[in-house]
């Protein structure tokens, strides 16, 4: 598995470890400043509103009370908030503050004071007037002629048509579709609708920021993003990148909720303004409808198919609503279309789709990142046709599916706001995968079982999804490596681990080319100041781009250490070889230095930091693949679904921390689950949140959880570091359609709604017994 | 403000504070430095914030400070003995139980309470005593894991990270 490598392939500890299992201080909150205050926002209760009167002086006056900003004393730079390369193909429609309200939590005001509770008390005494606009909640609603229109702001930019509300509109085609269908034998077409599901990372969002004793501004943030935050916030701000200097200490988990600027733009104005620390962050509730969710969507698919089951054509269109704000509104619908339709291998795709705005929590990165829906929709039409046509569908997901050295044309449609790079496929381990799950959860065995007696009903489904790995072309990352005294290195990346372990995956790269030992290579990342740039952890970038760079910025340095030692042991350079902490030659294994001899030598002897760094970025987007098998019962009497068992195969290429990257899998399939069954945030009528805390809005426990079987297919990707492509995203895809594939199997009723509930279900049981009486009748 | 007195002991150590009468157990240790007690929800819901009181597993958002007058507390900076990690600290780093580590310090505190009062749990004891720590991250495989680990008091057998099947 590990092919020799001493450290790459291993199960090793996490490197940040032990600080968080003895909870020593680690996260953002985890610092006390002297004179820190606590900022606060005041929500907007109304979903959509214009200000016409914001009276703030009780607020100011009462003691305690450092900065109060409203729209009439901050910069109005339109901006987008997602966390994304600049420059960003998301639209500028956000603003610091803003006169106009356009969902339930937007931004009213923002105040700094010496306490918690003075902060809350000043929010109470802010007077606002507001003139309250007629909101529209749903997509279809906002897409109506005649409706209320949520942009209407002359100075936002890059929305494709605020009159009609439409952040975002993307129209692709490869081949000739219409021609297809008309040579299809069988035309299946479907709607499905997907919900608003929330990160529910354990940490909210928070940043702590002030002006350090040179005047820059310091902001401390639970971020994915620190270099585009800090691009973000100075153009927000009106100061110098240079004048900003972003922190990101240990997070308490992401998932793209923290791929966004959310809090560093207001907090950093509030310290600015009280020349004082200030920390903001998020309640439990604030979180869930103030920071950012997964977009829900309305998808028409319709897809042609052969008597024997080839697909020859796809057509997906999609209405998709962004909330508020555009954050991220047509780059994770284009995901929908370019990691979805060319699972397949059919030669005609359309995708076409529309991003709408509605006066609601605002969408934004979600882990999946627009497949989750485009594969749930997918991967249950398959199965409705592999029904109709009594194919097995393994058996056509083995006939159709992607596959070595094919060219996937559409991803060179559709990038990220604009044309991509055509993807060719180098590594695939999908079928393997099928088969090991499969085999993992006896599909042959239960798939042909016999109809069952009693009340709950068995049944199995699998669902096959891809991703990608990095953004083709666009993401890029950069390392930095210098040797100390002792033979350790001090790696430098700004890439941002946010509780998934890239630092311990990045440290075990450049341990392995450096030939030491994990404890030999002290990490520091996501530190604008003292690191250099990286867009960020999202895409399921960092192990591929971020890891890109550490290998090669260690292949440099060791370079420079086997020279240093070629001297020593007067050994050509090309004879010596690293590993075990030693440099040794590989003609003459007795001559042999130790890495910390080498160290001493350059330092003191040679007078040479032996260091170096080095910039990485890939043309493509190598998808790791995955397949997901489900076990249900069915509770025909409550509508009730259990999941007894979830199989997930995933080809991660080569894992460089295998445990790791099974902990990537179980933790995004548990997600999964939530988002099949569970997991929604309704609003009511007036667009004010239902369920925002988690007793609620239910995410899976520990023992709500099936069974999980987790596997690890390995291939060997050539464009990865170590053949290492991503793991953390694509697992998420699966357990919707594979739940919904079930439920088939068991009762035979379709679910195209997300989240599955008991009520849906029971439902579609009663339709389905009505239809077989009139049948009967 | 009027501040009250509050003695109690903290990880073994005899603490003596001043606090305001209705100041919440959560807020009071985190000022007093115990970063490892996390504030994830301060409704009771997710659990990061747990500690021990007396032995048992509490959220220490649901509790005013004053309430623990007299009380032991346990924290999850007190589990380690000096540099010695406590087997559930171990187990957790072998099995991959941590990602983020924004739960683990209440999980290993539910954990330890369970092997406490049952030192060889089955995998349904384990898991209802996790029922009340949220993690988002590893999908409670690892976790579970890692505390069945400690019960048996023997070390997981892996193959080499391969598969996992529970």
């Amino acid at each position: 598995m590990n092919n020799g490598r001493l450290v790459v392939g291993h199960n090793l500890r996490k490197v940040d470890g032990v600080k968080l299992v003895t909870g020593r201080p680690a996260f953002t909150d985890d610092i006390q400043l002297p004179g820190l205050l606590y900022g606060k926002i005041l929500p907007s209760p109304h979903a959509h509103a214009r200000i016409r009167r914001i009276d703030t002086r009780k607020a100011a006056a009462l003691p305690g009370v450092h900065a109060v900003l409203t729209y009439q004393n901050v910069p109005r730079v339109p901006h987008t908030t997602a966390g994304q390369a600049w420059p960003e193909p998301s639209p500028y429609d956000t603003f610091l503050l803003d006169s106009k309200v356009r969902f339930v939590g937007d931004r009213v005001a923002a105040v700094a004071a010496e306490s918690r509770s003075i902060a809350e008390h000043a929010l109470r005494l802010i007077e606002v007037d507001y003139e309250i606009l007629p909101a529209v909640l749903e997509i279809e609603d906002a897409m109506a002629p005649g409706a209320p229109v949520i942009h209407d702001e002359p100075d936002a930019t890059k929305i494709y048509d605020a009159s009609r509300n439409i952040a975002g509109h993307i129209h692709r085609e490869i081949g000739n579709v219409d021609e297809a269908f008309r040579e299809a034998e069988y035309i299946f077409e479907r709607q499905f609708r997907t919900h608003r599901q929330q990160h529910c990372m354990l940490e909210p969002h928070i940043t702590i920021c002030w002006p350090d004793p040179d005047g820059r501004l310091v902001i401390r943030s639970s971020t994915q993003v620190p270099f585009h935050c800090r691009r973000q916030v100075a153009m927000i701000l009106q100061i110098p990148a240079g004048r900003i200097h972003v922190i990101k200490p240990r997070i308490g988990g992401g998932f793209g909720g923290k791929q966004e600027m959310l809090l560093e733009d207001i907090c950093g104005a509030l310290a600015l303004a009280a020349r004082r620390p200030v920390k903001m962050e998020y309640t439990r509730e604030e979180e869930f409808y103030m920071a950012r969710s997964r977009h829900p969507q309305i998808l028409n698919l319709k897809m042609g198919v052969k008597r024997d089951g080839t697909v020859i054509a796809t057509h997906m269109k999609v209405k998709a609503s962004t909330g508020a704000y555009g954050s991220h509104s047509t780059t994770v619908q284009g995901n929908t279309g370019s990691k979805v339709l060319p699972l397949f291998r059919a030669q005609h795709l359309r995708f076409e789709c529309d991003v709408v705005y509605t006066n609601t929590p605002v969408a934004g990165a979600f882990r999946g990142y627009g497949c989750p829906q485009g594969f749930f929709a997918q991967e249950t039409l398959v199965d409705e046709i592999c029904n109709e046509l009594n194919i097995d569908p393994v058996a056509f997901h083995q006939k159709n599916v992607i596959r070595l050295g094919d060219l996937d044309r559409l991803s060179a449609q559709l990038g990220e706001g604009k044309e991509g790079l055509p993807r060719v496929i180098r590594s695939c381990g999908l079928p393997e995968c099928m088969e090991k799950a499969a085999a993992a959860i006896d599909w042959k065995r239960k798939r042909a079982a016999r109809p069952q007696a009693g009340y709950r009903k068995r049944g199995v489904g699998m669902a096959c999804t891809m991703q990608g790995s990095g953004i083709a072309g666009i993401d890029w990352a950069s390392a930095f490596l210098k040797m100390n005294d002792d033979g350790s290195f001090c790696l430098q990346t700004g890439a941002s681990d946010v509780g998934a372990g890239a630092d311990t995956v990045l440290s075990q790269i450049a341990a392995e080319t450096l030939g030491v030992t994990l404890d030999r290579i002290i990490i520091t990342s996501g530190d604008t100041d003292t690191t250099p740039f990286d867009v960020g952890a999202y895409a399921s970038s960092t192990t591929i781009i971020s890891g890109g760079a550490v290998k090669k910025a260690a292949e440099r340095v060791r370079g420079q250490v086997l020279a240093m030692a070629a001297k020593m042991l007067d050994v050509p350079a090309e004879n010596l070889d690293c590993g075990h902490n030693e440099v040794f030659s590989t003609t003459n294994p007795e001559r042999r230095v130790s890495i910390g001899e080498v160290a001493l030598q350059a330092l003191y002897k040679e007078k040479t930091q032996i260091m170096d760094g080095a910039s990485h970025f890939n043309t493509d987007s190598p998808p790791p693949f995955c397949a997901t098998f489900a076990e249900v019962e069915v509770d025909t009497q409550t509508g009730q679904v259990r999941v007894l068992h979830l199989a997930t195969a995933v080809d991660p290429g080569v894992a460089i921390n295998p445990m790791q990257a099974e902990g990537q899998v179980e933790g995004a399939v548990t997600q999964g689950l939530g988002y099949a069954l569970t997991e929604d945030l309704v609003l009511d009528d007036a667009g004010r949140p239902m369920n925002a805390n988690l007793l609620d809005y239910k995410i899976f426990s520990a023992k709500d959880m099936p069974r999980l079987t987790t596997i690890l297919v390995t291939t060997n990707e050539p464009l990865g570091p170590y053949g290492a492509k991503s793991v953390s995203e694509v697992p998420i895809n699966g357990p919707a359609p594979a739940i919904a594939n079930a439920i088939f199997h068991a009762v035979g009723v379709r679910l195209r709604k997300l989240p599955i509930r008991p009520e849906d279900v029971l439902r579609a049981l009663r339709e389905k017994e009505k239809e077989q009486e009139v049948v009967t009748a | 403000m009027k501040t009250i007195e509050l003695r109690l002991t903290v990880n073994g150590q005899p603490k003596q504070w001043a606090i305001a009468p209705g100041a919440i157990l959560l807020d009071v240790l985190r000022r007093e430095g115990y970063f490892g007690v996390k504030r994830g929800c301060e409704t009771g819901e997710c659990g990061a914030c747990s500690i021990l009181l007396n032995g048992k597993s509490v959220n220490s958002c649901l509790m005013f400070a004053a309430q623990a007058e007299g009380c032991e507390i346990l924290t999850v900076e007190g589990l380690a003995e000096g540099e010695r990690l406590h087997p559930l600290q171990e187990a957790f780093l072998d099995h991959g139980a941590v990602q983020c580590g924004f739960c683990t310090g209440g999980m290993l505190l539910g954990a330890k309470a369970l092997l406490d009062r049952q030192p060889h749990p089955s995998e349904d004891e384990v898991r209802e005593a996790l029922a009340g720590h949220f993690c988002r991250c590893t999908g409670y495989q690892k976790p579970v894991d890692a505390v069945l680990a400690v019960g048996k008091r023997r070390s997981h057998p892996r193959r080499n990270g391969k598969e996992t099947t529970r």
